[in-house]
């Protein structure tokens, strides 16, 4: 009985929905959305990670609520409207962070507030959840959300581990390592850098790109 | 119902904004107290590592109780100065919050705070400082020693800096360069100047950051543009002997006065 009632909500296609945005469809490396953020605030992992479920609330809800107003929404000035709507959740998702987690909202700066004109999410607004139901609208939402988080928790990983020697804030390269305590190994500066930050997002494309042909 | 006439589109939008507008009001509302406290717990924090203390403040379990308790049992007087030398009666704190504001001022109505930190039985004055970086403001907290003179600690922060270059000013390697360092030279003020390279056995310098060149000489002027606003009053406690011997002086009538 519950079988068939949940059939639908997560058939075939539906998980289709969610789970593309995941790999085959990813918002970063395949559809090239959303790069400026991924460069800018992945230096640390604890910001991307912050940056990572700002966005996936803005997109799963800004998905949601248009896919529910979508039979209403004037085509006229339709762009307006999404544009009302991420903003509101934008502003929202900005100010419950500089209440909740202050010193994340400090590092993420601006970039909070520049999820308003991440492709990602208008692209998802004026391809899918204008012209879908609420539900599958939501799971495009949260499936291209975790599709950008991801990429950009593996930069975040990559870029703090090799540039700051450390995860999470945590020092994992041993103090006796460093060329100053007398070892033989430096933090690599530049992995701080955006341009590093391009470069590893180029190597991901490139690595998703020849699995995909194979 | 036709969605496109101007009717529809008009009442439609108004009602948007009508709701939006409610729910991101209320929001701010809801939230604003945690907020203000955030700013405030960030700022008295930031004072009080610029003497060394509130070092834990990430590993205790309550971030708030443990900055609010260091913080009173540390600064032990908070007060304002105008930069003609004289104690006037402001918040320190609320200005502090506004630091911005009150540079803005024409120098004549400036109030400026000074943190009085005791430790171990002795005295640190901590002059909050405001200035602008490459990319966006940058501040900071200078705690000076008794003689108003030799930097104890410093601790700067910043907007918008580049990360791993002008962004390495809040690192300890930049900022304890500036401890046992003199903004004055004799009774000259010289601020502390910024080198690229060769600062080391200078009184009156730190070396830059490499490839954060702009933001280093962003904190010289900073530090030079702020501080100056309390020379007459630093000048005052710098000759305290004076001062009290010439107010020995004028009291004297006062106490013929009397006796008349």
């Amino acid at each position: 009985m519950n079988n068939t009632e949940k059939e639908p909500l997560f058939s075939a296609k539906n998980r289709n929905i969610f789970l593309s945005p995941l790999g085959s469809n990813n918002p970063i490396t395949i559809q090239i959305l959303g790069i400026c953020s991924a460069l800018a605030v992945t230096a640390k992992l604890k910001p991307a990670f912050v940056m990572a479920l700002s966005v996936i609330a803005v997109t799963t809800m800004a998905n949601l609520i248009v896919s529910l107003l979508r039979n209403t929404i004037p085509a006229r000035i339709r762009i307006i409207v999404q544009l009302v709507v991420v903003a509101a959740l934008v502003i929202l998702v900005d100010q419950i962070l500089k209440a909740y987690v202050y010193d994340v909202s400090k590092q993420l700066s601006v970039y909070v507030g520049l999820i308003i004109t991440n492709c990602i999410i208008m692209g998802r607004l004026e391809a899918f959840a204008l012209a879908n139901n609420p539900w599958p609208s939501f799971l495009d939402g949260i499936g291209n959300g975790l599709g950008y988080g991801l990429i950009l928790i593996i930069l975040g990983f990559v870029r703090e581990l090799f540039g700051a020697g450390s995860i999470w804030g945590v020092k994992i390269i041993p103090d006796s390592w460093y060329i100053s305590n007398g070892g033989f190994y430096s933090d690599n500066g530049l992995m701080l850098l955006p341009p590093m930050a391009l470069i590893c997002v180029g190597i991901i494309i490139w690595i998703t790109n020849s699995k995909k042909k194979a | 119902m036709n969605k496109n006439s101007n009717k529809y589109i008009i009442t439609y939008t108004s009602v948007m904004v009508i709701i939006v507008a409610a729910v991101l009001s209320f929001a701010a509302l809801q939230l604003k107290d945690r907020q203000a406290s955030n700013v405030r717990m960030e700022k008295m924090g930031d004072i009080l590592r610029s003497i060394g203390k509130g070092e834990e403040a990430n590993s205790v379990k309550d971030k708030f109780v443990y900055i609010t308790e260091e913080y009173d049992s540390y600064i032990s007087n908070t007060y304002t100065v105008t930069p003609d030398g004289n104690v006037s009666n402001g918040d320190a704190f609320e200005i502090l919050l506004n630091l911005k504001a009150e540079y803005d001022k024409p120098e004549s109505g400036r109030n400026l705070p000074v943190f009085e930190g005791t430790v171990d039985g002795k005295k640190y004055y901590i002059l909050p400082t405001w200035g602008s970086g490459l990319w966006g403001p940058v501040w900071g907290y200078v705690a000076l020693e008794e003689d108003w003179s030799t930097i104890y600690g410093i601790i700067l922060d910043h907007a918008s800096e580049t990360p791993g270059l002008g962004a390495e000013i809040t690192t300890p390697a930049f900022q304890n360069q500036f401890k046992g360092k003199q903004i004055y030279s004799g009774d000259r003020f010289v601020g502390i100047t910024v080198l690229k390279g060769g600062a080391e056995g200078n009184a009156h310098a730190v070396d830059a950051i490499s490839g954060g060149t702009i933001t280093s000489r962003a904190i010289e002027t900073m530090l030079a543009n702020c501080l100056k606003n309390y020379g007459e009053y630093i000048a005052k406690q710098r000759h305290e002997e004076i001062a009290v011997s010439v107010n020995e002086i004028e009291s004297e009538p006062l106490n013929t006065n009397e006796d008349e």
